[in-house]
């Protein structure tokens, strides 16, 4: 699938952005799911979230927090390419909205560990 | 495939939620600390209004955000097009706005006598 | 003696993709290795010296015409000013049509649908002054001269149209080139189809199904910039949708 015409970094952008939001539009049902158990089965809900202190599963919850930041940033990026003037730092632009991600999402981490 | 009315639903769908998310993700980096219970989280959210308008604005626009999303992937890399591909964005839009409201209700007003 | 073995000995291979009503094949081809030779040299080597029936398209050699664009080793390129020595990989040389267009016969794309694009994105001159009226007086210094100005190089080699991969996966939608030269019109203060060109590059294949990759950017020869031209598009459809609404 990655074709040499493509290895290029902003086609990566694309790449990651694209996954990206299909992974939180994977999740989300789940996260919505478990949510509206607070209510109705507030045990099990519970019960998840001590599953959830595991470290494994803190690590799975650090890579969809990078997916979220790295769709926010990048859709950001999108967006000021699309509405405001051209910027001819697009490939910092992308790289930068990839560290954001990076940064917040190892944030989150280091305050769930 | 998409046209300026599909695009313009993405982009102001975009535009709302990028301050939610920001605030979602202070709240998470907030709250994760030392663990989460669901007494926690009620106690947070349960009959607040605000806290009713920010997920619920979220799930409204996240659904139609995520129905749009997956109806380009799907037509750009798995071929569906034509009335499959119309009814599959509204199936993923009913899901996500089906579960996203139960989700918003049970942690704002479901448990508190309006 | 020793020179001229020396000489011949220097060959490289290069594949070639054949393609005539069937399914097509690369073929090898053993051709000089030139310090100094573009792919559009290779490519007529082969059919000058190893095989006349070689189809391929060329015209101009300087990067003019914008005929010559062919799809080496995996990338599109304009062949007739791509040096060899700059893409060739492990002594390696693949050279394919054009993608996303059909092939005729081997190297040689059909560019009609490239240029139906053009059409259909009312990528078209509307005149709105017969040759009686006095010229229209524009400033050089014009913003909208400017904005027309970045995009007016195009020599219409579809390097970008091959580039894009929402061509290939969306076959209604117009491609960068033909975008890139509706917004040049779309500066273009003598134009009167601004409403009809900004209802067709906002229809189902128009500006709005770019995801802004811009391998278009990354090719293009001439160093145009079709992702700018069609993220102004997108703005101006906006706009009109909202003068439309008031
Ligand atoms: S920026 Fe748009 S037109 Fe250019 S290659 Fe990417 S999708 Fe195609
Ligand atoms: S925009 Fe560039 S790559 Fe595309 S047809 Fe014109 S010159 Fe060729
Ligand atoms: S032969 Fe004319 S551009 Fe290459």
């Amino acid at each position: 699938m990655i074709r040499p015409h493509r290895t290029h970094p902003l086609w990566f952008a694309f790449l990651l952005h694209r996954l990206s939001g299909l992974g939180l539009a994977l999740f989300l049902p789940i996260h919505f799911y478990m949510l509206s158990l607070a209510i109705s089965a507030p045990a099990r809900l519970d019960g998840f979230l001590r599953f959830t202190d595991l470290t494994i599963v803190k690590l799975a919850e650090y890579g969809l927090v990078f997916l979220l930041a790295a769709h926010l940033f990048g859709g950001l990026r999108l967006m000021a390419l699309e509405f405001l003037p051209w910027s001819p730092h697009q490939k910092t632009m992308a790289a930068l909205a990839v560290a954001f991600a990076f940064l917040v999402s190892t944030l989150f981490f280091l305050k769930a560990i | 495939m998409l046209d300026l009315r599909l695009y313009m639903l993405q982009r102001l769908t975009a535009l709302i939620m990028a301050p939610l998310v920001i605030g979602h993700i202070a709240v998470m980096i907030y709250a994760v600390q030392g663990g989460l219970t669901v007494d926690e989280i009620l106690a947070r959210t349960q009959g607040s209004v605000a806290w009713f308008l920010f997920y619920g604005s979220f799930v409204v626009a996240v659904s139609i955000h995520g129905a749009i999303g997956l109806r380009v992937i799907s037509f750009e890399w798995f071929g569906l097009n034509g009335r499959a591909l119309q009814l599959f964005s509204w199936a993923v839009f009913a899901l996500l706005f089906g579960l996203g409201a139960k989700a918003v209700y049970a942690v704002t007003f479901a448990g508190v006598g309006l | 003696m020793a020179n001229e073995t020396q000489t011949m000995t220097q060959t490289m291979t290069v594949s070639i993709w054949r393609e005539n009503g069937d399914d097509g094949r690369f073929e090898k081809y053993e051709v000089p290795a030139r310090e100094n030779q573009t792919v559009l040299d290779v490519v007529a080597y082969v059919q000058q010296h190893i095989d006349p029936t070689l189809s391929y398209r060329f015209a101009c050699r300087v990067g003019m015409c914008g005929s010559c664009a062919m799809m080496v080793n995996g990338s599109p390129r304009w062949t007739c000013r791509t040096h060899v020595s700059k893409v060739v990989a492990n002594d390696q040389l693949e050279v394919a049509p054009l993608r996303n267009l059909p092939v005729i016969k081997d190297l040689a794309t059909d560019m009609d649908p490239f240029f139906e694009k053009w059409v259909a994105a009312e990528a078209v001159f509307h005149p709105s002054k017969t040759r009686h009226d006095p010229m229209a007086a524009i400033t050089p210094d014009d913003p909208m001269r400017i904005a027309a100005s970045e995009a007016i190089e195009c020599i219409n080699c579809a390097v970008c149209y091959a580039a894009c991969d929402v061509v290939e996966s969306n076959p209604d939608y117009f491609g960068p080139a033909a975008l890139n030269r509706s917004w040049s019109l779309v500066n273009d203060i003598r134009d009167d189809g601004q409403d009809v060109r900004l209802a067709a590059v906002g229809s189902n294949g128009g500006c709005h199904n770019c995801h802004s990759q811009q391998g278009c950017v990354q090719y293009c020869p001439n160093e145009l910039n079709p992702t700018l031209s069609i993220a102004g598009l997108k703005r101006e459809t906006t706009k009109a949708l909202f003068r439309r609404s008031r």
